[in-house]
């Protein structure tokens, strides 16, 4: 009983820390993209191509002035982004990262919390980060605040209800709540994950559950509630300081929350694509070695002077996690965490690629997207593959 | 441990269900409302009705409530002026609540006789078991809700589309 509580203090500890390094390096991998999807750098000259410029934003966010505008509500307004974030972060308590593990003798689920209702878990706490910003968009005592803040209930509303019946169908086939045997129920290979898995492959609800994804997290091409060039900046227009950086993270962190329910719902979570005995333990070596190399060959041609030095030295860290990879001792949870954040990893690359490319939508076209769209194919998906499972069960 | 997460969690039901009337500010009640579903939902848990709370945050908390804050906003609803508090209403209404929560109590005592309610005790309380017992047992009072809940949707069309015209 007690080496539970001591490894769930340090799971937490753990977990915590990786999930806040990762918000802010998500933010500079989104400017590097996007940056790179505009020819251009992107942040280059804090640290090593950029990678301190994190530490220099936390650093300026921190000692920027903390303004609380007048005629605010000011109890509403001072909790609105700490209740954005807690409820941002709270989901990160079910998700489960791998299989259950042995450590030193002790054996452990690499997942804070195995929740049996962990799906309705995460469903509930993300439905009530809508308070975050609806609440801020009102207590700021400005109108375009207001109309953000307006938006985005209106928009996260909509958008639950296809995300929830795309979340429904998955679980139809699968026939759990728990997040963990789910991902246990899609594992052999990727012909079993629910994306593909028959009686019918939900190829149309993990599209869906992506969309309303999307809208939920308020991300381009649905950003109408921070829409710069009508709203100044939305709901957190009054904001500064630590403040507007609590929103800034619950934003990113809806993103990795979405991206993982996506991973775990759809995409088998940290399962392999294909079994380990016929070599899927070898693509994380083979993947960070050709980085390796490639980082090498390319400081041996450096396009700027000070990638003389730099890329080098990423092409012997590379090399050195290839060779992790393959040690026997960390591979039984290296490489479920490595499939985990790989699919993790490209649905928010999506995610940034698609806020490089489209364009935002207008009102009007937003709210009959999902009602006269989204929702009824949604319907009509969970109809089909309710019908389908009861017939083959 | 268990009496006092269901002691700390009654109390901020019942505080914040007081708040909910005693607050000018529509969205303060309203927010004191979400207070009282989510700590409603922590004692469903507590007794081990999981999928129930689940259900009570998603729907209530994260829906209704959300709607109710939006409809609030929208109007731009300011803070109500206090006015017309008769002194009867106080010294009638003062005994006869005491006498209410006796009278509660007693019923309470009389139709549970010698049950004992503790943590996790109801069984049944899974999504599997509530869905067992919706299309089952109480098959017929779930799709007459199904279809009073459907006539009102229609009611509330119907209304809106006069207003229009």
């Amino acid at each position: 009983m007690d080496s539970f509580i001591v490894i769930s203090l340090i799971k937490v500890v753990v977990v915590f820390a990786v999930l806040l390094t990762i918000l802010a390096y998500l933010q500079w991998v989104e400017r590097k993209v996007i940056a790179h999807i505009q020819v251009r750098p992107g942040p280059y000259r804090v640290g090593p191509h950029g990678l301190l410029q994190p530490l220099a934003d936390v650093i300026k966010l921190i000692t920027k002035e903390d303004l609380v505008p007048p005629h605010a509500s000011k109890p509403l307004y001072l909790a609105a982004p700490f209740l954005a974030m807690t409820m941002a972060l709270m989901s990160i308590a079910v998700i489960p990262f791998g299989p259950i593990i042995h450590v030193a003798g002790y054996q452990t689920a690499m997942q804070l919390a195995d929740l049996n209702i962990g799906v309705l878990f995460v469903l509930a706490i993300s439905s009530m980060g809508v308070y975050g910003i609806a609440l801020a968009g009102w207590s700021s005592n400005n109108k375009y605040s207001l109309l953000g803040g307006l938006r985005s209930s209106a928009q996260m509303i909509s958008y639950e209800l296809p995300l929830s019946l795309a979340i429904a169908a998955p679980l139809l086939i699968s026939n759990t709540l728990s997040l963990r045997e789910l991902v246990e129920k899609q594992s052999g290979g990727f012909w079993h994950w629910n994306v593909l898995h028959g009686p019918f492959p939900q190829i149309v609800s993990f599209v869906v559950f992506l969309i309303a994804g999307f809208a939920e997290t308020n991300r381009v091409p649905f950003d109408l509630p921070e829409a710069e060039n009508e709203l100044v900046a939305g709901f957190h227009t009054e904001y500064s300081s630590m403040k507007f950086a609590s929103f800034f993270m619950a934003e990113y962190a809806n993103m990795i929350t979405v991206s993982c329910m996506a991973t775990l719902l759809f995409l088998g979570g940290w399962v392999a694509p294909w079994p380990a005995e016929y070599g899927s333990r070898f693509v994380p070596v083979v993947i960070f070695a050709l980085a390796a190399v490639a980082a090498l060959y390319h400081g041996m041609n450096p396009a700027r002077r000070r990638d003389q030095m730099s890329l080098p030295v990423f092409g012997i860290l590379f090399f050195l996690i290839a060779a992790l990879f393959l040690l026997p001792v960390v591979q039984e949870w290296l490489l479920p965490l490595f499939w985990f954040c790989a699919k993790t990893g490209a649905i928010l690359f999506g995610f940034i690629w698609i806020r490089g490319t489209l364009p935002r939508f207008r009102y009007d076209q937003l709210m009959g997207f999902t009602w006269k769209f989204l929702f009824p194919v949604a319907v009509l998906n969970l109809l089909v593959t309710g019908l389908l499972v009861a017939l083959v069960s | 441990m268990d009496v006092i997460l269901f002691l700390i969690f009654a109390i901020i039901a019942v505080v914040g269900a007081i708040n909910v009337v005693v607050q000018s500010h529509p969205i303060s009640s309203a927010i004191s409302l979400v207070g009282v579903m989510g700590s409603l939902a922590v004692l469903y848990l507590l007794l081990g009705a999981e999928f129930l709370a689940a259900a009570q945050v998603i729907v209530y908390a994260g829906a209704i409530m959300v709607l109710f804050v939006f409809v609030i906003m929208l109007l731009n609803a300011g803070a109500e002026v206090r006015k017309g508090q008769s002194s009867i209403a106080l010294f009638l209404g003062g005994p006869l609540l005491v006498a209410l929560l006796i009278l509660l109590a007693w019923f309470v005592q009389q139709l549970f006789p010698g049950v004992m309610v503790y943590f996790g005790g109801f069984r049944g309380g899974s999504a599997q078991d509530v869905g067992r017992a919706l299309f089952t047992t109480y098959l017929l009072p779930f799709e007459v809700t199904s279809i009073l809940i459907l006539i009102a949707i229609l009611g509330a069309i119907v209304l809106a589309r006069k207003e229009m015209d």
